[in-house]
């Protein structure tokens, strides 16, 4: 699997690490909401930093990920945008409207820490 | 035109072309300073080259009817290629359009066709002779002429794009996590790229959370150039910056709204000033929560 998901307290950290079929999109998302479950988990970060494109089917997937997530109390921060992906994506007209966006992963966890109301418990 | 006769030619002269041109030449020559004269009077009646004094049109015509002669004479078009880049240096910054340019050539053509129909009307079929060699050389110049004048103008208009675009569009940092990118003059698409990429780069390499986006500069705004700072906007928002949009005049703002461009997602403020304090209690704002929840005991105390 081309996709680590790590445990940090009660965040899951999604690291994708190069492009991703359809059906390794789907089964992250299982997967991250599996977890969400399972290790009853606050946040979740999606780092997006090996992706070189980011096409309305990962976006909608994300977007999936954060609103079901978030049902399931975690809030979803996507870090790792590159400045060519956000150019695309805008120039596509590919939407992550409702999602939490981060320049990276020290910031995304930062956004993760307001958003659930405990700011600074991870350091930076 | 041509007061002073001059002898007819003689038969032996007739048949041989270089024979023609040569005799073609050597009376352009001799008529020299009167079909100049004639050649300034048309063009002063006919307004053109109206940026420059009488005595610099003078000048000009003087030294453009001695390549223009010789021209005819050699055939060779390249002293004259380097007179007309040399000309249209001088010129154009001046301000004189490619149709003065070419109105002046054609004058000069009509001139001397003029002073060759006086000078040959007795032999109507020398005169076919003489004409057969003289056009095509005479348009050959013409087409050299404005080709030089046209490709000059080309050069110029390239240097001056180099120019433009070497003009970056600063992206500036005020303070930690805070940047400003002013922008001044025409957006068009290609510009509007390069200002979204070098943002994106700069809120990258400074780490950057909010950017106030100041477009005080820009005067007028439309479909295309408001799309273009709301896909810029976007862009940042999926980069974790927040974009404040500053210096929207009233007329623009008003224009915004009569297009019916959907500005709903961005946050406008009027001035910089105010911009920078938004950005200021965007970024504080940040600060103090993550500071009151991480410390209270030192923030209480």
């Amino acid at each position: 699997m081309r996709v680590a998901v790590l445990r940090q307290g009660d965040y899951l950290i999604a690291s994708i690490q190069s492009d991703l079929t359809d059906s390794e999109v789907i089964a992250l998302r299982e997967g991250l909401l599996e977890r969400v479950g399972r290790f009853r988990c606050r946040g979740i970060i999606i780092d997006v930093g090996g992706l070189d494109v980011i096409d309305s089917f990962v976006a909608r997937s994300l977007t999936a990920i954060a609103t079901t997530a978030r049902l399931r109390g975690a809030e979803t921060v996507v870090a790792g945008i590159r400045p060519d992906v956000a150019i695309a994506m805008v120039h596509f007209d590919i939407d992550l409207q409702p999602l939490r966006t981060a320049l990276d992963l020290d910031e995304a966890l930062e956004a993760l820490d307001t958003a659930t109301g405990r700011a600074g418990a991870h350091g930076r | 035109m041509t007061e002073q006769e001059s002898p007819a030619p003689g038969p032996d002269a007739s048949n041989d072309p270089g024979q023609i041109l040569h005799e073609l030449v050597s009376h352009l020559r001799g008529e020299r300073s009167s079909l100049r004269q004639e050649w300034a009077r048309r063009i002063s009646d006919a307004k053109l080259l109206s940026v420059m004094t009488s005595g610099e049109v003078f000048s000009e015509v003087t030294a453009a009817y001695d390549n223009y002669v010789s021209v005819l004479e050699t055939g060779s078009v390249e002293t004259l290629k380097t007179y007309a880049r040399d000309l249209s240096e001088r010129i154009i910054p001046r301000g004189v359009d490619t149709d003065e340019v070419l109105g002046i050539v054609l004058l000069l053509r009509d001139v001397l066709a003029r002073s060759l129909f006086d000078r040959y009307q007795e032999d109507r079929d020398l005169l076919d002779r003489v004409l057969d060699v003289y056009e095509p050389a005479a348009n050959r110049i013409a087409v050299t002429v404005g080709v030089s004048f046209v490709e000059e103008r080309e050069r110029v208009i390239r240097e001056q794009q180099v120019a433009i675009q070497e003009l970056s569009t600063p992206v500036l940092q005020v303070r930690e996590r805070l940047l400003i990118l002013p922008i001044i003059g025409m957006l068009d698409s290609q510009r509007a790229r390069q200002l979204t990429e070098q943002l994106l780069g700069a809120i990258q390499s400074h780490r950057a959370r909010v950017v106030v986006i100041d477009i005080t500069g820009v005067a007028t705004i439309d479909v295309t150039v408001a799309n273009h700072l709301v896909q810029t906007v976007e862009a940042s928002r999926l980069m974790g910056a927040s974009a404040i949009i500053t210096g929207l005049s009233s007329r623009i703002a008003q224009t915004l709204v009569d297009l019916g461009v959907d500005l709903s997602m961005m946050r406008t403020v009027g001035d910089l000033q105010g911009g920078l304090e938004e950005a200021e209690r965007l970024l504080g704002h940040r600060a103090a929560e993550a500071e009151d929840v991480a410390s209270p005991p030192v923030v209480g105390g």
